[in-house]
């Protein structure tokens, strides 16, 4: 099909919806061709999936020159911001093939507009996902091109070149600008199989770049979703029942109408994957009189037996269940047999918490309402395409009608792959009548959910006379991210984002046998960035230290010992051993540990040095990173994504997390949910493995999953105790 | 409702809010000016921090009737094209990834290096350890210090950035 046929109709409008005019040309590929594979493991939120049918998908859009002036070269990007740097990376795939230099273009970002098939950054998949599809985008445009001036020079298209947004013809010394041949390239039909740079010649892919939107990022002018201010907004703030779930019974709003500012009191109704929770919404002038109107509510809540809930008993539950026998995820050779035939037999059990993902900037939405039956909505959201899918489903409205402004993202982690409270707050604004500003407090952020699930972990082994395993069993008790969303789980059946990569490690074992066990959860559970990998992760690889210590062995030689194929996990440990000089002597009172993980999202290794302080304290002192890529599009963004992953799962394994007590959350704020802050911070350097080949893997989440095991890991070392429960209390393990 | 002047980055305003909103929500909402951001409204995070006189506080806990007469800083107010040695310093290290505490931090940054020009890293970790950075940015933020340390100053161009963010 082509592209203009398809887009002929509804350009105008579209064009208009983007805030463009004149002529120009919008390239694109279908969009069945946009997605990266579906991860198993993220079957629920349909990571990559790409809508039916063959609409084109329009990322390139160039107009017309005018009298002196090349025409404005824009490029959508569909992969929101959340600090991961996609107003970088994905328009770098389009320019390096188009020929025109990043300074040369103009991004725009997408909201989640049908064209663009499937909009979202989560799962590390905007560049992994977007590497080949967008880079044929930009192939095919330059082909395009290049077609209409050999056209109007009457030379061969093997004589054309392209650079800096022109077509040269080197003979005859001419060239043209790209918007001076975008009317007739337009015309031309879209390259179905364009040929593709090769890698040595590129020019912006690879290399560090600055990305544009830093300078906005330091000097306030950024705008996130919370910045928003639209004519005749009013601000809204909810109080929702502390314990999650609880039905609305009464309240009683005669002193928050007291309060100066306060317009109207209204039901809220916060939807979260099945799940609709009650709220009650205090509408003010300005967003302190809301707030001061929802602290001024009396409201009363049936909460039906879940103000039983807490975390003691619950994790007595999850021990209890692990008596049980479980499902199979996993299943090699013959593991009971080899088990009850090994030598010398271990097993542990290892434990985690549940955690908030806690983004800088809290949940808030902006919403209007234009008519009953068309909204616009303006956000920090992951998923444009999940908002559109969800207004949809909620109000039983036109996806055209949907009309969605992303803006930078505060943060997201995964919190913002849901739209829990983009629904809540369009729900106040067909109330009110109003545009409506919703902000959460950070203690709405902290205590409601969705919450990064515990796992627990049941493991054994079997060794041989040489120590080396015979038989080993992954068996994982945790509640479902599914389910606790409302989706029923199946008795029969393993929740794969609960067993999250324990069956994807490359050691040779030659009988495995991994099991899943369900556990209910009343809590709502979700998305964290690396999800379970990175408590599995934990669980796997601190046991494997304790094989490699029962078989008197050093960790990294028990390891490599398993890797006796060629494999990416091989090459990672092996660079790994030399940069993190494995094999020279520490200071005393210095441990060290290892770990990796492979997962969906990719593969990295890590060393972790840690010292003994005289207060009884281990100090996190040192953390070498190997992260395997293949490809790399700009390794500074990968160097900092691995530094801040690398922080966020040392808060996640030594922070206390999050508990409940009496069915509610016992941490609220930062003062009682802390974060790793600057002086928490060790010393970071990441290696990045990318040697090419055909498998691309993700960069935003692999440097999780070994932080917490590699320092446990390392805290055995340098103090003999082995740590087997999430969160580990540094002041208290020298 | 009460009528409060203050004076923010260098203007003179005169506010007419309730006396107990906290300064933060009077510059965001009232005044407009969106750089100083909301974390966690207890002084915890420090994405607040805004100059009084000069001196870092956590705008959120500040009722604004306590700052009238007084003199307010933003990230808005520390230069015109984000110029200042900090700024500079942050975008050649790469500083932010959401970007969302930065304002914060840089306006931490820009107080601790009044007064202390050339911070060690334990200075750093005592005038910084009140923002927090989700995104785990503190390897740069404490490498962009130094650098902006060294070049207070020097008059060293603006990195640039390439491409240009544009607004539908």
């Amino acid at each position: 099909m082509n592209t203009n046929e398809t887009l002929s109709a509804n350009r105008r409008d579209f064009l208009k919806t983007l805030g463009l005019t004149g002529a120009v040309l919008v390239l694109g590929i279908p969009a069945v061709n946009a997605g990266a594979p579906v991860p198993a493991t993220m079957g629920l939120l349909n990571i990559n999936a790409a809508p039916t049918g063959s609409e084109l998908v329009p990322y390139v859009i160039i107009e017309k020159s005018t009298a002196g002036h090349p025409g404005k070269i824009t490029i959508m990007n569909p992969r929101p911001d959340m600090g991961q740097g996609t107003y970088q990376s994905i328009p770098a795939l389009i320019a390096e093939e188009l020929g025109v230099t990043l300074d040369q273009v103009t991004i725009l970002q997408t909201g989640g507009e049908k064209a663009f098939g499937y909009q979202m950054s989560g799962g590390s998949s905007s560049v992994r996902g977007s590497y080949m599809p967008l880079r044929k985008v930009g192939a095919s445009a330059r082909e395009m091109l290049v077609t209409a001036a050999s056209q109007q020079w009457g030379v061969p298209v093997a004589e054309c070149t392209v650079a800096d947004g022109r077509v040269h013809h080197k003979a005859s010394g001419r060239s043209l600008a790209y918007g001076d041949l975008v009317e007739v390239a337009s015309k031309l039909p879209v390259p179905s199989d364009p040929k593709l740079k090769d890698p040595k010649d590129f020019i912006i892919l690879g290399k560090p770049a600055l990305r544009p939107e830093v300078p906005a990022k330091v000097s306030g002018r950024a705008q996130f979703g919370i910045d928003t201010k639209v004519p005749g907004m009013v601000y809204a703030s909810v109080e929702r029942s502390p314990v999650i779930g609880s039905k609305l019974v009464s309240f009683d709003d005669s002193k928050t109408k007291q309060v100066k500012g306060v317009r109207q009191v209204v039901k809220a109704t916060r939807t979260l994957g099945k799940r609709h929770f009650d709220g009650v919404a205090v509408v003010a002038d300005n967003y302190w009189a809301a707030l001061k109107g929802r602290r001024a509510l009396a409201v009363t809540w049936d909460h039906a037996g879940l103000d039983k809930f807490n975390t003691v008993a619950y994790e007595n539950q999850l021990r209890e269940l692990a008596k049980q026998d479980g499902i199979v995820d996993h299943s090699s050779g013959d593991f009971t047999k080899a088990f009850a035939n090994a030598p010398t037999t271990l097993d542990a059990f290892y434990e985690t918490p549940m955690v908030s993902h806690s983004p800088m900037e809290p949940m808030n939405c902006v919403a209007h309402w234009p008519t009953p039956t068309s909204v616009e909505i303006w956000t920090s959201s992951q998923a444009p395409s999940s908002i559109k899918t969800n207004m949809v489903e909620e109000f039983g409205i036109k996806a055209d009608d949907v009309k969605i402004n992303i803006t930078f993202n505060g943060g997201g982690f995964g919190r913002r792959l849901f739209q829990d409270f983009v629904l809540e707050a369009a729900h106040i604004a067909k109330t009110v009548g109003k545009p409506v500003k919703v902000v959460w407090t950070r203690e709405d952020d902290t205590q409601l959910g969705p919450f990064r699930p515990m796992t627990f972990s049941a493991l054994r082994a079997g060794l041989g006379a040489d120590g080396m395993p015979l038989a080993f069993q992954h068996k994982v008790i945790s509640p479902s991210i599914g389910a606790t969303l409302g989706n029923p789980h199946k008795a029969d059946s393993v929740d794969k984002t609960m067993t999250e990569g324990i069956s994807e490690q490359q050691y040779e074992i030659p009988n495995v046998d991994n099991r899943y066990v369900f556990a209910d959860l009343q809590v709502p559970t979700g998305y964290w960035r690396a999800v379970t990998s990175t408590t599995l992760a934990f669980a796997h690889e601190c046991f494997i230290d304790e094989m490699a210590h029962k078989a008197g062995k050093d960790p990294f030689d028990y390891r490599m010992a398993m890797l006796t194929k060629a494999s990416d996990t091989k090459r990672v440990l092996t660079k790994l051993r030399e940069v993190s000089n494995w094999d020279k002597p520490l200071p005393a009172g210095w441990g060290r540990g290892v770990a990796q993980y492979e997962f969906f999202a990719g593969l990295a290794g890590h060393v972790v040095e840690v010292s003994k302080q005289k207060d009884g304290s281990v100090k996190v002192e040192k953390v070498i990173c190997v992260i395997d890529l293949g490809t790399v599009v700009n390794p500074d963004m990968v160097r900092a994504q691995t530094e801040g992953a690398i922080a966020m799962a040392i808060t996640a394994a030594t922070k206390p997390g999050i508990t409940f007590a009496n069915g509610a959350a016992q941490q609220a704020n930062f003062d009682t949910n802390p974060m790793v802050r600057i002086n928490e911070m060790p010393v970071v350097e990441v290696h990045i493995l990318a040697e090419g080949g055909p498998v691309i893997k993700g960069v935003g989440e692999p440097g999780l999953p070994p932080v917490a095991p590699a320092l446990a890991n390392a805290i055995f070392m340098a103090t003999g105790k082995r740590v087997r429960r999430l969160p580990m209390d540094l002041s208290k393990l020298a | 409702m009460a009528t409060i002047k203050l004076t923010i980055n260098n203007q003179p305003r005169t506010l007419d809010v309730e006396p107990d909103m906290p300064l933060l929500w009077a510059i965001r909402d009232v005044v407009g000016l969106t750089g100083t951001k909301f974390g966690c409204g207890i002084a915890q995070c420090g994405a607040c921090t805004v100059h009084l006189d000069g001196s870092p506080v956590r705008s959120c806990s500040v009722p604004v009737s306590a700052v009238a007469g007084q003199k307010i800083t933003t990230i808005e107010g520390i230069s015109k094209n984000a110029d200042h040695p900090v700024q500079k310093a942050w975008i050649a290290h790469q500083v932010p990834q959401c970007g969302y505490c930065q304002s914060g931090q840089i306006m931490s940054a820009v107080a601790l290096l009044k007064t202390t020009p050339k911070p060690t890293d334990s200075d750093i970790d005592n005038a910084m350890q009140g923002n927090i950075c989700r995104c785990g940015t503190y390897t740069r933020v404490r490498e962009a210090i130094h650098t902006a340390s060294a070049e207070i100053g020097t008059t060293n161009k603006l990195p640039k950035t390439g491409a240009k963010v544009g607004k539908r």
